[in-house]
């Protein structure tokens, strides 16, 4: 790999690109490259580096919004808005460890690139949800804006959804608009005790369908929760199943108590409070137990809630070494799989998804691995041709990310 | 619009016929008398009779009758329930207007995964209702839920009084079955979260039948709050209101719902539905609080604590399920109130920064002397969307003229203060020429690419959002010289 490029401005990646192009040189796009990791290993020959394109541009708390250069580091960012009392309420995941290099490197490009997104999701939504306007550079060498500051529009299509979640292969954000809102007064978790897996998303279920506002609702078998960093949580002695509400404090403890009540009779509940929870949650959002022993492949299934169990069921019987946790109440699985397959296990993985309805990705591999498998959940023809029009509409020459989610584009 | 194509309207017999074999005969309307209904929409200033209807019953139908038009080259204009306020299903005297209004079933309500997949043309008051006797509601609650559809909410990215806290469609969406103009059917999303691949799902949503023909919709539903309250606040100005607002907000209290209203507002709605609105105020709030009992109970205090301290002059909790229902009777019927003391009005939608609204309260206040017509203002507060009505008649030489130059000045101010031209009621044919005061050429210029991504005909509802048609071929061409810039003669940032 060359020495990578890296502009001071937007005009200067406008610049890179166009010279790209004329080149026909493809380039690999990286905020502050912690995310390097993630996806197909492309065939660019330079690294566009947007890590100079940082610093917070906007920030109105009042108005709940911030905007911010695209390499700007995630941790800057979150620190200026806990400052106000605020949070990016899609609980950005910090996968730094899980990939094998050092925490809290990421960029705020990186993150809306990869749309990953924490366990309040399920109440707040991903990235996609807070991502309200932004200027990127095409593989055209065109910069074009999308979107604004404010969160009511519906002015033009939202190029900004098709951004988030494309890995860098449309365009290249060189500045980012997001929504901010206010950190939770309180935040506590009720914790159920030596659940099995069916017992556990029943109990998910009804918190969700209940009318707690419910904004974490996690899984984990007793090997994981044993790894926990929180006392509560390590000496379970068996599994942990955990419901996290958050809001003012008398209403939290309200929701506390009521689903404690709920559950009595499942058996032995718990609850932490504001800084166990904190600790615990952290731990789910950033897949504490899955940073050590590196060489495991770690896979995400995205499927309905109700499907969770019996897909973890069917995976257990093919392949009994698993690891899993299931977050979102069902609906995220996060595997763990020893790298013993030659396709990474892809082909048992995929084939346990409901059909029609879920998509598993190839969170960490080898290199050799990521490129010869499918990482991304493969697209039937319709939607795989649409799938390369709209790259092309985006960058015809194949210039930025190419290969980076599909071979093809 | 474009020039209707003379060979298409002459071959309007032949179209009938084919169609009428893709079709159940009585569902391809040809007839002068059985179009009329569909010549307008919600914005019944913009009036076109279509080529012909048709009144597809299933997925396939649809797909044949896009296979057909593009086949033919004919132009396809979907329509839901024909409640855009910006022309969205305006249709075209060469083109076929698609109505959606069969595919009106619920199909399934799946509680444990929280979601129900619904037909397009079911009205979103009918996913809440079809729920609500398990406690469950759909979160989007523009207006119109009553006669909108679902398939439209997701064209428009519908919003409501409550997406401040619930989100607007594009966030309470899981997947959708769309027919493209090609007659392919795609199924993207599901009942998981984040749909694989490019995000579709958002893209489709709010890209106002530009891009494909939606036959199925799967949304999330939630449970309804423990409790409601809500709180109306009146004051002298509107600065007070605002920073009353900003205020809440900052103190970490995100309300379901959040509505402001004017002076004139305020009093049409009081004569129309006697909601118990003071009026002798110049800015009415009306908070909303849901939640648990505790919560609500909470948050109300530190709301009115919040309301004194920017000097509220006037203040009143609801004490029932009753009177919160009356307070927002008085805000739902803003627009037929005002409908009375004005023989026509004109219904403007752009979003501004909030804290910009008294200097775009008082600039209005300038156009509307200037231009001479009344002008009356609902705000969803919590985000910043205004809908001004523009007060006219029709009959007076000029006056729609003027009311629409009126509104065209609004919505550039809404943009010069860092806002933007739409906040839910979607570009369609009423805001297509404004859009340059947002976008470059550039900016356009890519959005009508990824159109051609799915439309390279460019068949599918032309003539709305996008000020000028690019054929794709040229939008797609690229110019490289070797150690030249690219597009030497396009302005460059």
């Amino acid at each position: 790999m060359n020495t990578p490029i890296t502009p001071q401005s937007g005009e200067e990646v406008a610049a890179a690109v166009a010279e790209a192009i004329t080149e026909e040189r493809p380039l690999e796009v990286i905020g502050r490259g912690s995310k390097r990791g993630l996806g197909r290993p492309g065939n660019a020959s330079f690294a566009l580096d947007l890590s100079a394109l940082s610093g917070i541009t906007l920030y109105e708390p009042e108005e709940l919004v911030l905007s911010a250069d695209a390499g700007t580091p995630l941790a800057e960012i979150e620190a200026a808005v806990a400052a106000n009392g605020q949070m990016l309420a899609f609980e950005p995941p910090d996968l730094g460890r899980l990939l094998g290099g050092p925490p809290d490197s990421g960029s705020i490009g990186g993150v809306i690139a990869c749309n990953l997104a924490g366990p309040r999701r399920i109440k707040a939504g991903g990235a996609r949800d807070h991502f309200l306007g932004v200027t990127a550079v095409s593989g055209r060498g065109e910069t074009f804006k999308s979107g604004g500051r404010v969160v009511k529009n519906v002015t033009g299509y939202d190029l900004m959804k098709l951004l988030a979640g494309s890995y860098g292969t449309l365009a290249v954000m060189t500045s980012v608009t997001l929504k901010v809102l206010p950190k939770p007064e309180k935040t506590y978790s009720v914790l159920l005790h030596g659940l099995d897996v069916d017992q556990a998303s029943q109990a998910l279920t009804r918190a969700l369908a209940s009318p707690h506002e419910v904004s974490g609702a996690v899984y984990l078998p007793a090997p994981l929760a044993k790894g926990s960093a929180v006392p509560y949580v390590a000496d379970s002695g068996d599994s942990v199943t955990a419901i996290r509400v958050e809001g003012p404090g008398p209403s939290v403890q309200h929701r506390t108590a009521a689903l404690r009540g709920e559950f009595a009779n499942l058996g032995r509940t718990e609850e932490l409070h504001s800084q166990n929870s904190a600790d615990f949650w952290r731990e789910v959002r950033d897949l504490a137990w899955f940073c050590e022993g590196l060489d495991r492949l770690i896979w995400r299934l995205s499927v309905p809630p109700s499907q969770g169990p019996s897909v973890i069921s069917t995976l257990m019987r093919e392949r009994p070494e698993l690891l899993y946790a299931m977050d979102w109440g069902g609906g995220l699985i996060w595997l763990s799989l020893p790298p013993t397959a030659d396709d990474g296990h892809a082909g048992v993985v995929r084939k346990a998804l409901p059909a029609g309805n879920g998509h598993a990705t190839l969170i960490r591999a080898p290199n050799a691995l990521r490129a010869a498998a499918q990482v991304f959940q493969p697209q039937p023809a319709p939607l795989a041709a649409l799938t390369r029009r709209l790259k092309d509409s985006f960058d015809p020459m194949k210039i930025l990310n190419p290969g980076r989610m599909y071979k093809e584009t | 619009m474009p020039d209707p194509d003379p060979t298409i309207l002459g071959a309007r017999q032949q179209i009938v016929a084919d169609l009428r074999r893709l079709l159940p005969a009585e569902n391809v309307i040809a007839g002068e008398e059985s179009l009329k209904p569909y010549e307008t929409d919600g914005l019944t200033a913009y009036r076109q009779v279509p080529l012909l209807a048709v009144l597809p019953e299933t997925t396939e139908q649809v797909a044949s009758v896009l296979k057909y038009c593009n086949q033919r080259g004919i132009k396809v204009v979907p329509r839901g329930a024909g409640t855009s306020l910006s022309g969205g299903a305006l249709p075209l005297a060469d083109g076929i207007l698609l109505g959606l209004g069969k595919f009106n079933r619920i199909l399934e309500i799946d509680f444990d995964n929280r979601c129900v997949v619904a037909q397009p043309g079911v009205t979103n008051l009918r996913l809440t209702e079809a729920v609500q006797d398990a406690g469950f509601y759909y979160a989007p609650d523009p207006s119109s839920q009553i006669a909108c559809s679902i398939g439209g909410n997701v064209a428009e990215n519908a919003g409501g009084v409550h997406c401040l806290k619930y989100g607007l469609t594009t966030n309470n969406l899981l997947g959708l079955e769309l027919v493209t103009i090609e007659g392919e059917i795609l199924r993207i999303g599901g009942k998981h979260l984040d749909s694989e691949g490019y995000d579709l799902l958002g893209l489709l949503t709010g890209s106002e039948g530009l891009l494909g023909v939606i036959t199925e919709v799967t949304v999330r539903i939630l449970k309804s709050p423990e409790t409601a309250r809500a709180i109306l606040l009146g004051f002298g100005d509107s600065e007070a209101a605002g920073n009353t607002v900003a205020a809440i907000i900052s103190d970490g209290i995100i309300p379901g719902g959040m509505e402001m209203m004017d002076g004139p507002a305020i009093k049409a709605a009081e004569d129309f539905v006697k909601a118990g609105y003071p009026l002798d105020v110049e800015a009415l709030l009306i908070v909303e609080l849901d939640g648990p009992q505790v919560e609500v109970d909470h948050l109300i205090e530190r709301v009115v604590g919040i309301a004194e301290g920017n000097g509220a002059s006037f203040m009143k909790v609801s004490a029932s399920e009753a009177e919160r229902l009356s307070f927002w009777a008085g805000r739902k019927a803003a627009f037929p109130a005002v409908g009375r003391i004005s023989p026509d009005y004109y219904c403007m939608d752009g979003t501004i920064p909030r804290s910009q609204l008294p200097l775009v309260l008082s600039r209005m206040a300038e156009m509307s002397a200037s231009y001479g017509l009344r002008v009356a203002n609902v705000f969803h507060a919590g985000d910043g969307n205004l809908h001004p009505l523009i007060l006219y008649d029709a009959n007076e030489p000029d006056e729609l003229e003027k009311a629409e130059a009126f509104g065209s000045d609004i919505l550039k101010l809404c943009v010069e203060v860092g806002g933007v031209l739409t906040g839910e009621h979607g570009v369609g044919v009423e805001k297509r020429d404004l859009m340059g005061e947002m976008f470059s050429e550039i900016d356009l210029k890519q959005q009508q690419r990824v159109k051609c991504a799915f439309d390279p005909a460019s068949l599918l509802n032309p003539g709305k959002v996008f000020p000028t048609l690019h054929r794709c071929a040229e939008l797609g061409r690229m110019h490289i010289h070797r150690g030249k810039m690219p597009f030497p003669d396009l302005p460059r940032f």
